[in-house]
């Protein structure tokens, strides 16, 4: 069994009108057991800037706890936050340094830039950067959820259609998969505000 | 300075609170060439005499004005060797923070790095600050920007400031023209004369430097031609 499958997961994120949503499944497990269902694999850098990160659970936390130590260092250097893109650099930096003994990752990040435009980068877990032009996806699902997004997604969706496409596309992926779902948590990302939604999916 | 109790460090207190080295660095930066800097509302102008000992010396090999980043320059008074290890050292920075975060390295972050190894050289062992005092002039997305670092490595920012020789001139001179609403062209004007006033012999367009940096966030140093166009422009 593949390390980064060891427990399970899913990451999708879409961009929408001056909007992006990212979401996530909440299941944690070990192998086949199911462990928690409220384990959240997306996570706020600042007002207009999330990552999600699928794989191994131990690394996702790690990396969580990295990205929000260099961002707040930064935020305090500079006094500004960090844009979505320099913060993609940065991951895609942070996981190089482990070239030869990677986490065992893959992040999608989502966020606004500073002047409103949607932005979603996905890498794979050595740093290796691609910007994703309509959505991005990570995990144990990211097949499915290929499959599924490309069905949904449409260009210049609001921020509420938007919730509803990226809500249908991982509850349809997750179920495909084992190693992923128990509920799912959404953000929906505006200029203005953040809204935040837990779904029920299967429970299985 | 030979006493066993304290020369393991040469910026060692003084009883009265001061780092004697530090002032002393400070006097070298006095007696070194007259360097000043002008921030626009549109860029930013650097400027320094670049009085050489004897006419013998290729003047186009000696460059007082250095880039940093495509959109930072740096000119100095003091020991022109020091200044080499700076612009190396800031330079080396610029690119790190270019390779981890693919975004050019604010002003300010720049300033802050050199302003730190500056001060890393004033509280070690074994080695002596830097004799130099830095006027940093870059242009990045929160505008222009006109920075001077001193040897202690405290930095501030000016609207408009000297540092060398002919500082205190300068500065007056300086106070009475500058304007908050002076554009980059009447700024290279205002440098041209703040540097006229304290110079001795004739000036031209090759015994001084100007740097500038626009709108565009490029900064350039001008050509001897360019400095000779503006100086004629100013008679």
């Amino acid at each position: 069994m593949s390390i980064t499958s060891y427990n399970g997961g899913a990451v999708v994120a879409m961009k929408g009108d001056k909007c992006v949503a990212i979401a996530c499944d909440r299941r944690f497990g070990v192998q086949l057991q199911t462990l928690a269902t409220d384990f959240n694999r997306v996570f706020q850098m600042h007002d207009r800037l999330f990552i999600g990160i699928a794989g191994l659970g131990t690394d996702v936390q790690t990396l969580k706890h990295r990205l929000q130590f260099r961002h707040k260092l930064f935020s305090l250097r500079e006094d500004r936050v960090m844009p979505p893109s320099t913060f993609a650099r940065l991951v895609s930096s942070i996981l190089y340094e482990r070239r030869f003994g990677p986490y065992f990752i893959e992040p999608v990040i989502a966020g606004l830039e500073e002047d409103g435009t949607p932005f979603i980068c996905a890498t794979d877990l050595i740093g290796a950067y691609e910007e994703c032009p309509e959505f991005g996806v990570a995990g144990t699902a990211d097949e499915s959820l290929f499959g599924a997004c490309e069905s949904y997604w449409q260009p210049g969706l609001q921020p509420e259609e938007l919730f509803e496409t990226i809500s249908q596309a991982l509850l349809a992926a997750v179920d495909r998969d084992a190693l992923s779902g128990w509920g799912a948590t959404v953000h929906v990302i505006t200029l203005d505000k953040i809204i935040t939604r837990t779904l029920k999916g299967r429970m299985d | 300075m030979g006493d066993s109790q304290y020369s393991f460090s040469l910026t060692t207190f003084s009883p009265s609170g001061k780092l004697v080295q530090i002032e002393y660095a400070l006097n070298a930066v006095a007696a070194g060439a007259t360097s000043l800097g002008i921030k626009a509302t549109n860029g930013v102008v650097i400027a320094t005499e670049k009085k050489l000992p004897t006419e013998l010396i290729d003047e186009t090999s000696v460059k007082k004005i250095q880039l940093l980043t495509e959109n930072t320059g740096v000119v100095y008074s003091g020991i022109g060797p020091d200044s080499r290890v700076l612009v190396r050292k800031s330079r080396k920075s610029a690119q790190s923070y270019y390779t981890v975060y693919r975004e050019v390295i604010p002003v300010s972050q720049l300033v802050r790095e050199t302003a730190a190894v500056m001060q890393e050289f004033t509280q070690s062992g074994g080695v002596r600050p830097f004799g130099v005092s830095l006027l940093m002039a870059g242009y990045d997305s929160q505008g222009p920007h006109l920075y001077q670092v001193d040897p202690s490595g405290s930095y501030f920012a000016w609207k408009a400031s000297a540092i060398g020789k002919n500082m205190t001139n300068a500065k007056t001179f300086l106070e009475k023209r500058y304007t908050e609403d002076m554009e980059l062209e009447d700024a290279i004007h205002t440098a041209i004369l703040t540097l006229k006033e304290g110079f001795e012999g004739q000036i031209a367009g090759d015994n001084i430097e100007i740097g500038i940096v626009g709108s565009d966030r490029k900064f350039r140093v001008l050509t001897p031609a360019e400095v000779n166009d503006y100086l004629a422009e100013v008679e």
